[in-house]
């Protein structure tokens, strides 16, 4: 018996069954607490999943390669998703027109403040130089990150995990911080929450609303290419 | 829905050769996106199919970014020795981001009409 449930543990672990099905039930858990809690940010799926697929991967002795083997089906959609990001940005064009200046100036306001305050904080602390590198890029999604950290000198798989919180962290807190300054417009709060934690932010802003999650994916795409101008520059004056 | 997904993916391949090709700072799906949001506005809209097929994939858009999350397994000592300035650094500049960010729109909405709604 136990034999068995070993044998099919090794053909299991070895498929890319496995990681693609604990990735799809990892995350529809996460995603009914997520409802259960009314759409709480503190209960973001995406941390929920990641926490629980952790754990059960360090529990199990299985690692990340074989997991993501399985797991890149689901990645790979990342693309094509964020190809369709340009639907509701062109749904929500009328307003991001007569947005031009808020936008623009909130762009690069936020783009440097999210370099500077992550790169001198570190610096106040006594960070090394290299993590200190690999902080300034950390509020643009995955991909630019790394390149930006890579160009720098800073550590890239640091940068990698460094963007994943950072995206976590605005998922869950950006709705407190607007509740307390009394942000309410939804295009200013899905903006803001696009620059400060990319992708994952954008998530989270299409399950509270549609208008914020296209701001969002707007304020995304943008702060990529601005902080890819701006990181090598800002660095050497910093 | 297989058309539509069809698009989506020649989209992102356009982006993906023209970011490589001219050795661009932006991935390719970002340039994709902006590819077929110039084809959106010179069509005047999407087409019904690519349009339900675009919700459903952003409806679960947290999902696509579970499997890179849990990378953060394989990387997790690169954080040990200098934790509490990175956790520091994160708050701190995530929350600032958020506060600049919104601010600065607030003000400049307000500026030119001097409406304050």
């Amino acid at each position: 018996m136990t034999q068995d449930i070993g044998q099919i543990w090794v053909y299991l672990s070895a498929s890319p069954l496995l990681g693609l099905t604990i990735t799809l039930l990892a995350y529809q858990g996460a995603f009914w607490i997520y409802q259960r809690t009314g759409h709480n940010p503190l209960a973001n799926p995406v941390l929920i999943a990641v926490a629980a697929l952790v754990i059960f991967l360090s529990l199990t002795g299985t690692s990340y390669e074989t997991y993501f083997a399985g797991a890149q089906f689901v990645h790979f959609l990342l693309g094509p998703a964020t190809v369709a990001l340009a639907i509701p940005l062109y749904t929500q064009f009328k307003r991001v027109r007569s947005m031009l200046l808020p936008v623009l100036a909130g762009l690069l306001a936020g783009s440097l403040t999210a370099i500077v305050s992550a790169v001198l904080v570190a610096r106040l602390l006594g960070a090394s130089s290299a993590t200190q590198l690999s902080l300034a890029p950390k509020s643009v999604t995955t991909p630019i990150a790394m390149g930006i950290a890579e160009r720098i000198g800073g550590i890239p798989s640091l940068t990698a995990v460094l963007v994943i919180v950072t995206g976590i962290l605005g998922a869950v807190g950006a709705r407190f911080v607007f509740d307390a300054m009394k942000v309410r417009d939804p295009a200013v709060r899905g903006f803001a929450i696009g620059i400060a934690s990319h992708g994952i932010g954008t998530a989270r802003a299409f399950q509270v609303n549609e208008q914020s999650g296209a701001f969002a994916a707007l304020a995304m795409g943008m702060n990529g290419a601005l902080t890819a101008l701006l990181v090598p520059w800002l660095v050497a004056i910093l | 829905m297989l058309g539509a997904l069809t698009q989506l993916l020649i989209f992102q391949l356009v982006g993906e050769v023209v970011a490589r090709g001219l050795a661009l700072p932006v991935p390719g799906p970002v340039l994709g996106m902006l590819f077929l949001f110039v084809a959106l506005l010179l069509r005047g809209g999407p087409p019904a199919p690519l349009q339900s097929t675009s919700q459903n994939l952003l409806q679960h858009l947290s999902l696509l970014f579970v499997p890179a999350g849990t990378g953060i397994m394989v990387h997790l000592h690169r954080v040990a020795d200098e934790w509490l300035p990175l956790a520091l650094s994160l708050l701190i500049s995530t929350a600032a981001t958020l506060i600049v960010t919104a601010l600065v729109m607030k003000l400049c909405m307000r500026a030119p009409t001097g409406d304050a709604s």
